[in-house]
């Protein structure tokens, strides 16, 4: 099928038994009838046991927001750690200064 | 390059860098670029550029000329056109000092995004051709394409480059109203001129021309999302670009709609080329910044996590 917004082919995907179309383009996804309420009965049985979020760091701000398709630390630690630092070097002479 | 190119490339530099018969000592001649699309070479304060073989004399005659009329966001060059060496188009630049590769820390990223932003709000004093950022990433792309089904990053690589939109790919013509776009904008393009401590100018104008602004914010954007570049780097270009009214993303919330697609299509450019790279030193594995990039192509072809009553409160309509 083809996406509404953008008319993008779209793909469909299995997830935990739910058929979703997800366009290839603007990654926007249709849900048919009754998969919102299957997903979201899915989503209240995984969470349930789900532990307390842990409180927010104060020190620094939140990060900027990142695309779906960034890089795994993006997400709840604020964009800091240990990562960049590991990378930084050598990220910034090989990767930032050439075409 | 032919072999003769570099010698009389640098008797070009050195002729204009020392007029008859002052001498040339300690000037700082280097060669400083050496590659197929182009050879530079510095003496004193002149550095002459040889293009890439095949570069169309109208069109960079109109990028010198747009340089020339906006000297206060790139470089300007130090003739109005370029000449004939050896079958190749050259011109030449006053040297301005680059940005130091071992020093991340003194990196310029308020003045790149300064500079973009006028860039992007500028008039041309000319026509001009489209930018050239798409039909890089597809020239990079096409050489490590028609390898049949790959299961390996070569393979993940295509699939995120073929969900990319046409206009991406080079395959269609750019959407939205067009700005003055680099179209190649990297931290090898800003430089100090006069050297050591002028104000900072973009240079290279081989990709210049008319486009989708984002492309030029992107590459930042592609090292930012594949955590190459730390967020408060990223934070400080971007706010300094929207801080001097530049029209790629909104002026403030999410800039991502703007952004994502030239920057998939700059981090796939970019795991294309690693794959390139890899495969000349004599097929080694990717280094741990290469495969960063190719992780983020497989993530823009796998279905992200989808979280539904953290978008979609149950009871709202849809």
């Amino acid at each position: 099928m083809q996406c509404p917004k953008c008319h993008a082919p779209m793909h469909t995907y299995n997830r935990n038994g739910v058929q979703i179309e997800q366009c290839s383009n603007c990654r926007g996804i249709f849900l048919d009838y009754g998969e919102l309420e299957a997903l979201t009965r899915l989503e209240s049985q995984w969470s349930q046991p789900a532990p307390p979020p842990p409180a927010a760091p104060q020190a620094y701000p939140p990060a900027p927001p990142a695309p779906a398709w960034g890089a795994p630390q993006h997400g709840g630690h604020g964009g800091h750690g240990g990562h960049y630092g590991h990378h930084r070097h050598k990220s910034f002479g090989h990767m930032l200064f050439s075409s | 390059m032919p072999p003769h190119l570099l010698p009389a490339l640098t008797a070009t530099a050195r002729a204009r860098a020392h007029p008859e018969g002052t001498p040339c000592s300690a000037c700082g001649a280097a060669t400083l670029a050496d590659r197929p699309d182009a050879t530079v070479v510095r003496h004193a304060g002149t550095v002459v550029k040889a293009h890439a073989p095949g570069t169309d004399p109208d069109q960079l005659t109109a990028r010198l000329a747009t340089a020339a009329h906006l000297p206060g966001v790139l470089l300007p060059p130090l003739t109005p056109a370029a000449a004939d060496l050896h079958g190749r188009l050259v011109s030449c630049w006053p040297y301005g000092a680059p940005v130091d590769p071992d020093d991340p820390d003194a990196a310029p990223w308020e003045a790149a995004g300064t500079l973009l932003a006028r860039l992007h709000r500028a008039e041309p004093p000319t026509a001009l051709p489209p930018m050239r950022g798409p039909a890089k990433a597809a020239r990079a792309v096409a050489r490590i394409a028609g390898r049949g089904e790959d299961p390996g990053p070569t393979g993940i690589v295509l699939r995120a480059w073929s969900a990319l939109p046409a206009w991406a790919r080079a395959e269609a013509p750019m959407p939205g109203p067009a700005a003055l776009c680099h179209g190649d904008l990297h931290l090898g393009q800003l430089v100090r001129h006069p050297a050591p401590d002028g104000p900072w100018r973009l240079i290279d104008v081989d990709d210049l021309g008319l486009g989708v602004p984002a492309w030029d914010l992107a590459r930042p954007a592609a090292w930012y999302a594949c955590g190459l570049l730390p967020p408060e780097e990223w934070s400080r270009f971007l706010a300094a670009y929207r801080e001097a009214g530049g029209p790629a993303v909104p002026a403030d919330g999410d800039p991502w709609p703007a952004l994502d697609v030239p920057a998939r299509a700059l981090t796939v450019q970019g795991a294309a080329q690693a794959i390139v790279r890899a495969e000349r030193d004599g097929r080694r594995a990717l280094d741990e910044v290469e495969q960063a990039l190719v992780d983020a192509c497989a993530r823009m072809v796998s279905p992200v996590p989808v979280s539904v009553p953290a978008q979609l409160p149950p009871d709202s309509p849809t």
